[in-house]
């Protein structure tokens, strides 16, 4: 960003600006800022019946939250697809931009199809993935044909197994199996996301400093790893932040492909927020299950808002 | 020689391969909604449909159509709005910065990352106590709301392109904020206007929770509706691939026409610009 020199305008017509902004920003202080703060008092009282009851707590919803089967499965589950959504999209993001950026003809195609996904609703999405990845049909029939004996057949996402199911108290801790199938639909959605944000990376990084190497003996590998992969960082950073927030807030997805699924091995706090305060008009808890989805995504976006408004500002 | 053409070829390979992977929910969506009841079983899931059959269209469409309705009902107006307001509030940010003006737009951005469920229910009784609870204008309200973020980040990312000497000069000739807005920045703006226009339009027509949470029945959005139609079991799998097909044309019609833009709204949600 480069910054604006001031205008030297009378004073009243300084106001101008202020005040056509002033709309925008009564409207975000409001419905951001104050029903935050709103959510937050809501949380810490008693209405957790149909009827509006907002006697104060203390943090007694949160209490329960902690001690809570489904919540504490939440937090393992939302943890596991954190890191394997993130490896996963970023990983394969990265290959096809490597793969689109090789000078191909029908470039443009490749990578709108690539990318197409980016345009449909989590809801299709799910809808989709739940035929493809039912365990009665879909991919298991192709799986079959193949010769995968019908008793080994991945179950995708109505299988309940955790691995290795190490015991964490009431929940068992490791990798939820149909957490997977979740991630392959997610990764078919976001990783030209991820893609498109490195071809731009890509074609930044300038060509003599590549056959420079390449004139040095360099081999291909080292090329990626010395010069492009450096040079990519400060995308795969911000990749990072977006699909974490992006991941810590998931509901849709999840929503219309599984549900909270057996034993909630496909439950998220997003849908547990949603569930427990609309089906259940359990608010107060609602309200705490909101808060802490809040009060994740802030750690990691107000670190990167400041540094990337600072950033700008200089 | 021979090497570097089998290189070649490998990698058209692999392109392809990949290509044709990520197009089959695609196929998947088109063969399984273009079969008739007697053939969406189970174990011809991958099978071509043997003649082509439109009842599951048909019923998805009755089942449909109000709700496409609402969608676009919602979508035009809420995207035409926060464009228009996003529009100035980038122009103000950029061009008419004033003490704290950066602070501010902080704060602002922040209110695109939060989990809107850490807004909800308050937005819920703000809705009902201003009437606007379970009707259209009031989606309107929400997304033009929480559409102001992104919108003021793309336009203002837009705007900062645009050299200040230019502005500098209007100033000088006595013209004002909205004479240099109008005659300067608007006409230079097209091209943010159809980015920001199709960014607005997928995310609102695509946007799930404000819709689940604030209709009910009649009023609902579309994908509320395909939600719907795909949650109640008795639903045959042809139907359920006509709506999701249905529900997700506006949005891939515009990818397929303006998809460059599309993308470019894609990376220009990144802080930076």
């Amino acid at each position: 960003m480069t910054r604006t020199k001031h205008s030297r305008l009378p004073k009243s017509d300084a106001l101008i600006p202020v005040l056509m902004i002033l709309p925008s920003l009564i409207a975000i202080a409001i419905f951001v800022y104050g029903f935050i703060a709103w959510t937050g008092y809501i949380s810490l009282t008693d209405w957790n019946t149909l009827v509006r009851n907002l006697d104060f707590v203390g943090l007694s919803n949160y209490a329960f939250l902690f001690q809570d089967f489904r919540f504490q499965s939440d937090l393992r589950n939302t943890v596991v697809f954190t890191i394997l959504f993130i490896v996963a999209t970023i990983g394969f993001g990265l290959l096809l931009a490597m793969l689109v950026d090789r000078r191909i003809r029908a470039e443009a195609l490749f990578r709108n199809i690539f990318i197409f996904p980016m345009a449909l609703s989590f809801i299709v999405t799910g809808v989709v993935w739940q035929w493809i990845l039912n365990p009665t049909t879909g991919v298991n029939l192709i799986l079959q044909a193949l010769g995968a004996a019908k008793g080994h057949l991945p179950k995708w996402y109505i299988s309940t197994s955790i691995v290795p199911g190490i015991s964490g108290g009431q929940i068992e801790l490791g990798i939820p199996i149909a957490l997977i199938a979740v991630v392959i639909a997610t990764v078919w959605q976001m990783s030209g996301f991820a893609m498109a944000m490195y071809l731009a990376g890509l074609r930044g990084i300038s060509d003599e400093l590549k056959e420079a190497a390449r004139v040095d003996g360099a081999s291909e590998w080292t090329v990626f790893r010395r010069i492009i992969l450096p040079q990519l960082h400060p995308i795969t950073g911000s990749l990072v932040i977006m699909l974490t927030h992006i991941s810590l807030k998931i509901f849709d997805l999840i929503y219309a492909m599984t549900g909270p699924g057996a034993m909630f091995v496909t439950d998220v706090p997003g849908v547990y927020m949603f569930e427990t305060t609309f089906r259940g008009n359990h608010y107060a808890q609602g309200a705490a299950i909101a808060m802490i989805m809040l009060l994740l995504v802030s750690l990691l976006i107000i670190p990167y808002l400041k540094s990337s408004l600072k950033e700008g500002a200089s | 020689m021979t090497t570097k053409l089998v290189k070649r070829a490998l990698l058209y390979l692999v392109l392809i391969s990949f290509a044709l992977l990520f197009l089959v929910p695609i196929y998947v969506l088109l063969t399984t909604s273009l079969k008739g009841n007697n053939e969406v079983t189970l174990d011809q899931m991958w099978a071509f449909p043997s003649q082509i059959d439109l009842s599951g269209y048909k019923l998805a469409f009755s089942k449909l159509f109000p709700h496409l309705g609402n969608s676009f009902l919602l979508t035009i107006p809420a995207t035409i709005l926060s464009a228009l307001l996003g529009s100035m509030n980038g122009y103000v940010l950029s061009k008419w910065a004033f003490r704290g003006s950066n602070t501010l737009f902080g704060l602002m951005l922040f209110g695109m990352f939060i989990p809107y469920q850490s807004i909800l229910i308050p937005l819920i009784q703000f809705m009902q106590d201003i009437h606007l609870y379970n009707s259209i204008p009031g989606l309107i309200l929400i997304h033009v709301i929480y559409g102001l973020p992104i919108c003021t980040l793309m336009f203002r990312n837009f705007y900062v392109a645009i050299p200040t000497e230019v502005l500098e000069a209007a100033k000088i000739d006595g013209t004002g904020f909205f004479g240099i807005y109008r005659h300067i920045i608007v006409p230079l703006s097209i091209t943010g206007f159809v980015v920001v226009g199709i960014w607005q339009f997928t995310n609102i027509w695509n946007e799930f929770l404000f819709a689940v949470t604030m209709t009910t029945q009649k009023q609902q959005p579309i994908m509320v509706a395909l939600q719907n139609l795909s949650g109640s079991q008795i639903v045959q799998w042809n139907v359920q691939m006509a709506g999701a097909l249905l529900a997700a044309l506006p949005t891939l019609l515009v990818y397929i026409l303006l998809g460059r833009y599309f993308i470019r709204g894609l990376l220009a949600g990144s802080i930076k610009g």
